[in-house]
């Protein structure tokens, strides 16, 4: 498969071989969906310890740059590497690689036959292959630690949305990810339980968590971000810093998309 | 009134049906999850054979099916699934038969409920880095289960009633008795009653039971 030696290619040709402290490598990644052409030519580094915003208007490919980072989207042309590995094709290999990513999704898929204190605890038992106490135990102290310790017994459906959305963070954080990916953790939510999620991530960054977030939250954008990316029509349109970004922004496109969002 | 059921083994031929049933209704669950987890297998060969299995299957009449299991894995390439008594030899060749037709039903019944959890459950799943089976295994199946008890409980009843055409090959279950009883007695329709009555005695509960476990094993979303 042409993306496997991608990433030693662009290493022996000498352009942007990946630092020490680079995670997640995408270079020239392409995808269609049928004539719609969502990602092109993307290239995107992000740095271990470091908080990605990406931003954009719906359908600009941001979601879908967030998934094909853990191949729940594959590409069609370019080279993705997590941690200098490529990533790889279906397979053992590829599950090894997904426990090392977190993820975090709209509409928070939990287990919906599980209590949520189950679903904290399934990948670290199935996958990381903990035992059944040691599992336990962790899950009930991230539990406590996204402020949901109280609902371990309960299953998903009798949770509110935030409160799904965190215990969704805790069973990301049971794996000991290398880097969580949000897909847009906080559209499906009431506006109330807004901020209770966004607490938990700004948290995550602070803690030095390496956090992909694609969201429509500026304020988090702003106040959590190393890193603006703004997307548009399946390229990367700007990257800045949030600062940078908000006050000054270079291209047309991010003017008008700042100008429609912020002004009402 | 009843005078004329001296003389026959009324509950031990209803006994073979039920045995028939249990191991059938085991059988043709095992069996017909494997092809449910085929049928949405990455493999498209296994995709392709599960699907060929069922159009087939599900399409010849079971009569025939059994009649086959009898005239052609036994007596032509003389299988005996480990018998040496014909009455064992017959009853685990329609046990097979009632396996294999059933089975395609069963898998219809769990694809419909696969169908029922949201694609995001898989992709959940995946991205914490669990294998195909291991996704299939711990959150599709479980719920699609407990979306199908329903279904499956009217699989279970048509297989009950459908143990009487393993009497085509000479299985002594209920409606083996019931011929042989109408040969020989003069009350017709109350020997069949006694046979309508039998068998509702044996589906009713069963469709009352998993209609209750259907209403208590339902996922909240």
């Amino acid at each position: 498969m042409k993306p496997m030696s991608g990433v030693s290619v662009t290493k022996g040709a000498g352009d942007a071989a990946p630092a020490a402290d680079d995670l997640v490598v995408l270079s020239n990644v392409n995808k269609h969906f049928g004539a719609l052409h969502v990602l092109q030519d993307i290239d995107l580094t992000i740095a271990r310890g470091e908080v990605v915003v990406v931003i954009g208007p719906s359908g600009s490919g941001k979601s879908t740059l967030c998934r094909t980072i853990n191949r729940l989207e594959t590409i069609d042309s370019g080279a993705i590497s997590i941690d200098g590995k490529p990533l790889p094709a279906e397979g053992r290999e590829l599950a090894r690689l997904r426990a090392d990513v977190g993820m975090v999704f709209q509409s928070f898929n939990l287990f919906a036959h599980k209590t949520v204190l189950e679903n904290v605890m399934l990948g670290q038992i199935k996958v990381r292959r903990t035992d059944k106490k040691a599992a336990e135990d962790k899950a009930h102290s991230l539990l406590d630690r996204v402020g949901v310790a109280t609902q371990a017994d309960k299953y998903p459906a009798q949770l509110s949305g935030g409160q799904q959305q965190r215990v969704a963070i805790a069973r990301a954080l049971a794996m000991d990810p290398k880097v969580i990916l949000f897909d847009e953790p906080t559209s499906a939510l009431d506006p109330e339980m807004i901020n209770e999620v966004l607490e938990v991530m700004q948290q995550l960054a602070r803690d030095g968590m390496t956090m992909v977030v694609v969201t429509h939250e500026m304020g988090f954008a702003r106040s959590a971000a190393n890193r603006v990316v703004f997307m548009a029509d399946g390229k990367i349109v700007e990257e800045a810093t949030p600062d940078q970004f908000f006050s000054n922004p270079r291209s047309d496109r991010a003017k008008d998309f700042l100008s429609k969002i912020l002004h009402h | 009134m009843f005078d004329f059921l001296e003389g026959y083994d009324l509950l031990g031929a209803f006994w073979v049906t039920v045995q028939l049933a249990v191991y059938s209704a085991l059988g043709s669950l095992i069996w017909g999850t494997l092809l449910a987890g085929m049928k949405v297998s990455p493999v498209p060969l296994m995709r392709g054979f599960a699907t060929a299995y069922v159009n087939v299957v599900r399409n010849i009449p079971l009569t025939v099916i059994i009649v086959f299991s009898s005239l052609g894995l036994n007596q032509t390439l003389t299988i005996s699934l480990g018998a040496d008594v014909i009455e064992d030899i017959n009853f685990r060749l329609a046990v097979l038969a009632l396996v294999a037709y059933t089975a395609a039903f069963v898998c219809e019944a769990l694809r419909s409920g696969i169908n029922t959890v949201p694609v995001g459950q898989a992709e959940a799943a995946r991205a914490l880095g669990l294998s195909f089976t291991q996704v299939l295994r711990l959150i599709i199946l479980p719920q699609a289960f407990r979306a199908v008890v329903n279904p499956l409980s009217n699989v279970l009843i048509a297989l009950t009633k459908n143990t009487t055409i393993a009497s085509a090959i000479g299985v002594v279950e209920a409606s083996y008795l019931m011929k042989d009883m109408i040969e020989a007695e003069a009350q017709l329709i109350l020997i069949a009653l006694v046979f309508a009555f039998g068998f509702v005695v044996l589906t009713l509960p069963t469709g009352l039971i998993l209609g209750w476990v259907s209403k208590k094993v339902a996922v909240k979303r």
